[in-house]
């Protein structure tokens, strides 16, 4: 390999030129002002824009009207939670959501805790990173307003059952949100089957631009409201104030019009190449485990956790390949992953986990360069670490008298 | 985050890597650190019966930083005196290795290794029983 191997597609994803091609008129000769009504650089932004909402639209069977323009799934997530904790105040304060949630809804519902404005019930998951419905069903109070469960998670792939869970929203009239970001464009879709009523989702996920997301807002059965967090011109049915960006907008249609296209064939391909990542580190290395849901997880998913191998080492030997950790080390808080640990993976094995994010540019020709660099890390840095030959001594790492600073 | 050069050099080409054999006399071992906690060195230390240490080896389950500073004090302890050992502070590691703040961890982890290995060959060899258990 000539260059590096980018295999951390969940993080971002390289933009495809056509959805690039697409967009760049929007920057010269189409700059207009979407809102501008009365001449033909604002017409001409606009019907961009308007064509985006459709694809984006089709993409999710939502209706062109329900998609709302923001930032990125972070403000997505943002206003669509705190939007509906405000709006509907005066009818409860009860959110529900899991502990295995992207930060951007985690902290957003703890930001309501914290100014009193939303009680939040935490749902544990199983060992596969899954909620229980029972769980679901039980914790719902006479005060609650909001479900917000994610599609597919970030770290560990695993697809939440939204049919079920918008079904048991539905049977108590209360609103569900799910953060889609890791799922729309790669696994099918259906706001109306699935029974959303709030949904994130961003184009850099999906070969689009940075800096362009939306919030899918249900207007009929039930036409959901929010209060705006922003204050302005009124844009995006009066819930989301600001000047489109209409070429990011246009990417972001593009990028969804082509996940719709090639999303089956693309998870066939992704799933071809997962299971030849995964068979070729299993073959080849002892102690070896997979995170996550082994059926239910995104097609590009690979979470798996090198025993008695830190991740950061294991991450700063595998230089020219780009894959991401969760381990402590990566970040500045020194916890090993929070989802992880919700899982129940215990925290030596979770400062050992690799997350490996297949995408639409990657080739089966890089999935063998990198099961070649990873077993050739993972067996020199065993081959340094004390916990590995302790294990191989038969000595119980668990029970061991270790001496904590 | 970028890794200073040292660190790469120490992680990429360790130094002293491996263990003693089981039943070699005069080594003291330190095993400091958890799994769990994403750290743990061992390291052993050969020391002759004047408490000079003439040989070190390490094992580092951590981050790159870890593995550095294990392998760096390996060679930093090497014809040491037993005294000179002791006084190695955690701060010279961090600036020989040019740890960032959030690597410090890493040095005093080093740092309480050498300790723990003089310790044991202290214990082991019945001199000054009374330190060795203090620092259990």
């Amino acid at each position: 390999m000539s260059r590096m191997v980018y295999m951390d597609n969940h993080a971002t994803t390289p933009m495809d030129p056509r959805v690039l091609e697409a967009m760049l008129p929007f920057f010269t000769d189409k700059f207009g002002n979407a809102a501008s009504r009365n001449h033909q650089f604002g017409w001409e932004a606009e019907a961009g824009v308007d064509h985006a909402r459709e694809q984006i639209a089709r993409l999710v069977n939502a209706k062109p009207k329900e998609i709302i323009f923001t930032s990125g799934a972070t403000e997505s997530d943002n206003l669509g939670i705190k939007g509906v904790a405000e709006f509907y105040k005066e009818k409860g304060n009860h959110i529900i959501t899991a502990l295995t949630e992207h930060k951007a809804v985690l902290d957003t519902c703890r930001a309501l805790e914290r100014t009193g404005k939303a009680q939040v019930t935490y749902l544990p998951v199983d060992t596969y990173g899954q909620v229980d419905l029972d769980d679901l069903r039980r914790s719902v109070t006479d005060k609650t307003i909001l479900i917000s469960i994610m599609y597919a998670n970030n770290e560990i792939g695993t697809i939440h059952p939204l049919r079920e869970i918008g079904k048991i929203a539905k049977e108590k009239g209360i609103i569900f949100h799910s953060d889609a970001t890791q799922g729309v464009g790669k696994i099918p879709v259906d706001v109306d089957s699935m029974g959303i009523d709030l949904m994130s989702m961003t184009g850099h996920k999906i070969y689009g631009p940075k800096g362009c997301g939306a919030l899918y807002v249900r207007s009929k059965g039930p036409r959901v409201r929010l209060a705006p967090m922003m204050d302005g011109g009124g844009h995006e049915r009066g819930m989301r104030s600001g000047t489109l960006n209409v070429a990011g907008i246009v990417g972001f249609g593009k990028a969804c019009e082509l996940a719709g296209l090639e999303m089956e064939t693309e998870a066939a391909r992704m799933i071809q190449m997962r299971e030849q990542l995964q068979t070729g580190l299993f073959h080849q290395l002892d102690d070896v485990y997979l995170n996550g849901h082994p059926q239910q997880r995104l097609p590009g998913n690979l979470n798996v956790s090198f025993a008695y191998v830190e991740g950061e080492s294991l991450l700063m030997g595998l230089k020219d390949v780009a894959v991401s950790s969760g381990s402590a080390c990566t970040s500045a808080t020194l916890e090993p992953s929070y989802v992880l640990k919700a899982l129940g993976v215990g925290e030596e094995l979770a400062h050992t986990s690799i997350r490996f994010g297949l995408g639409r540019f990657n080739t089966p020709e890089e999935v063998d360069y990198v099961i070649e660099r990873v077993v050739h890390e993972v067996r020199r840095l065993r081959d340094m670490s004390p916990l590995y030959e302790m294990a191989k001594e038969g000595i119980d790492l668990k029970s061991f008298n270790w001496v904590r600073e | 985050m970028a890794y200073s050069n040292k660190v790469i050099d120490h992680y990429e080409n360790p130094r002293n890597v491996g263990s003693f054999a089981k039943d070699e006399e005069n080594v003291g071992t330190g095993v400091v650190g958890a799994p769990e906690c994403g750290d743990v060195m061992k390291l052993q230390l050969k020391i002759t019966d004047e408490g000079i240490i003439e040989d070190a080896r390490f094992k580092t389950f951590g981050c790159g930083s870890a593995i550095a500073s294990s392998s760096y004090v390996t060679e930093l302890v090497k014809g040491k005196s037993l005294d000179e050992a002791m006084n190695i502070k955690n701060t010279q590691i961090v600036e020989d290795l040019s740890l960032p703040p959030v690597k410090i961890h890493c040095s005093v982890l080093a740092e309480d290794a050498i300790k723990a290995a003089i310790n044991d060959w202290k214990k082991r060899k019945g001199s000054d029983p009374a330190k060795a258990a203090s620092n259990e």
